[in-house]
């Protein structure tokens, strides 16, 4: 809609008010608060209370406490993005460009096994790559896996759930990206002497990149700040930054040292993800 | 021979796009077969005999079902406030002029591009700075969840009314009617899909939420709560059940939907 049509007057700001109001109060102060407690005098209680001391070496010490599940977690968001992206390219592709008349049902049925509560289906992942369930054996018996060999409470188990836990977030803003080229640009590629795989690098690749952007990043973020696959289907080893949060905010009640790795987790989250869009060169995410 | 490899290649990407998604439903299907599983030992998670016992008792733990109830009274209210709030604040980001758009924008963008980790520990950091570190339950994630599914409901109703075509309601005030009547008549059966799909998205996220619900419940559990409670000591074969109706019935929702569309199409 044009800038002209569009409606000047004091209407605009009610009907904000009250979603401005609940994101101040409910979004904006409480990380401030984080901020906050971040910088707390790590020697207080959540019972005795905090004193504000600027306490700048609680970042410090969050980082040399965790420093490893920090990486960890960095790492296998970015490997189950690259995995989403690989799987969640080829559904998209396929459902935009080659599912016909059955598109529609298609798309449901990308989102309809989400709809099953995350927790339940994390679980259900558990009894596939169980010891001695039908994967393991069938990987033992190929010979790709030892016979003591095992699945769960391994790095694999960790990224396969988060893999497919996020998946969905990849396929959906691909799929918009991908659906609306122009075949006919694919087409004009074919009639240049393009072969396909040419004329997917040189048109299709290309013209879903804002698609692959916003995929990328709405996969990474959650999945490098997830803790419930690291929990449910890895070990102590494959502890993440989350799992380490929440347990100083929920078993140890360190407060300050808890703030102090969000915010780190925020500062590297964001300054990737500036860096990767300003690599990836597109802008158009708000 | 060759015949059925041509087949193959030329729908390889189709093959390959069927599989992923096959996959996708593998532990949906495992979901619904342990739900009629009759379990040798809580310890060992696998079929081992089929029962109906499991959907004829669904609330043997009395504890799976109170907090299916919480999760379904939250999601519902979550849902309803959110909707409300984020449909109006849609209305004014796509129709209204005035100061401030582009941070506001900002403001609704930034929730979703924080991990839910730090989303939670920052209201709980606020909770407890305010003094309500004992009173954590019901109110305060419902709290949380209005304002997570605040931002997916503003971005989802937003799409539908900047992709609107507006001569519609032009037309409308050219033919004399008020701007009510256009809005009723008009505006609002146009964008009314785009709400209720911004509805059931954010009655999703919310019945589904574990991480932010975990850090702002207190004592108060919710299903997903439950689930991962009894990941540890052992999982009761009716959290299938749940989850096979929560499959069940999104499905029934979306096809109805669809059917209705069709209809209106014809």
């Amino acid at each position: 809609m044009s800038e002209s049509t569009r409606r000047a007057g004091k209407t605009g700001y009610l009907l904000l008010l009250p979603a401005v109001l609940w994101l101040a109060i409910f979004f904006v102060v409480p990380f401030y608060s984080l901020v906050a407690t971040s910088l707390y005098d790590p020697t207080g209680s959540v019972f005795r209370g905090y004193e504000m001391t600027w306490s700048f070496g609680n970042y410090a010490d969050a980082l040399s406490e965790a420093w490893e599940p920090l990486l960890r977690s960095l790492w296998y968001g970015a490997i189950a993005t690259l995995l989403c992206l690989v799987l969640g390219y080829v559904l998209a592709y396929a459902i935009a460009f080659k599912s016909g008349r059955w598109k529609n049902l298609m798309l449901v049925l990308v989102i309809a096994p989400f709809f099953t509560s995350f927790l339940v289906r994390t679980l259900s992942w558990k009894l596939i790559l169980e010891d001695d369930g039908f994967i393991v054996n069938s990987l033992q018996f190929l010979q790709l896996l030892g016979d003591d060999g095992r699945l769960l409470a391994t790095p694999i188990a960790v990224v396969a759930g988060l893999t497919y836990n996020f998946l969905p977030f990849m396929v959906l803003p691909l799929f918009a990206s991908i659906d609306k080229i122009d075949h006919r640009l694919i087409e004009a590629a074919g009639d240049l002497y393009a072969n396909p795989i040419v004329g997917f690098f040189r048109v299709t690749w290309p013209l879903s990149l804002p698609g692959v952007v916003s995929g990328t990043l709405l996969t990474f973020i959650p999945a490098s700040g997830d803790y419930i696959n690291a929990q449910l289907l890895g070990s102590p080893n494959q502890r993440m930054v989350g799992n380490v949060i929440q347990n100083l905010f929920t078993d140890a009640n360190d407060y300050p040292a808890a703030g102090a790795l969000s915010m780190i987790l925020v500062i590297l989250i964001v300054a990737l993800v500036l860096l990767y869009v300003r690599r990836a060169g597109t802008e158009e995410l708000l | 021979m060759t015949t059925a490899l041509g087949w193959i290649r030329e729908r390889i990407v189709l093959l390959l796009g069927i599989a992923v998604l096959v996959y996708t439903f593998v532990p949906i299907a495992v979901v619904v077969l342990m739900s009629f599983n009759d379990p040798a030992s809580r310890v060992v998670y696998r079929f081992d005999e089929f029962t109906l016992d499991n959907w004829l008792n669904p609330c043997l733990d009395p504890s799976l079902c109170d907090a299916v109830v919480r999760s379904l009274q939250i999601g519902v209210l979550a849902t309803v406030a959110s909707t409300v709030l984020g449909t109006l604040a849609a209305f004014a980001l796509v129709r209204h002029q005035f100061v401030g758009r582009s941070a506001t924008n900002l403001l609704v963008f930034l929730p979703m591009a924080i991990p839910e980790i730090v989303l939670g520990s920052s209201l709980l950091a606020l909770f407890v700075a305010a003094g309500f570190a004992g009173q954590l339950g019901f109110w305060t994630i419902l709290i949380a969840h209005i304002m997570f599914c605040l931002s997916f409901v503003v971005v989802t109703v937003r799409a539908r009314l900047a992709g609107m075509d507006d001569t519609l309601e032009q037309a409308a005030m050219d033919l004399y009617a008020t701007p009510a009547q256009t809005f009723w008549r008009v505006t609002f059966p146009l964008v009314f899909p785009g709400i209720l799909g911004a509805a059931l998205l954010a009655f999703s996220l919310s019945f589904d939420d574990f991480i932010i619900t975990n850090l702002n419940a207190g004592t108060t559990t919710t299903f997903p709560m439950y689930v991962y409670g009894a990941a540890q000591r052992g999982v009761p074969m009716q959290v299938n059940v749940i989850g096979t109706l929560m499959f069940v019935i999104s499905i029934a929702i979306v096809l109805v939907g669809e059917l209705r569309r069709r209809k209106q199409l014809v």
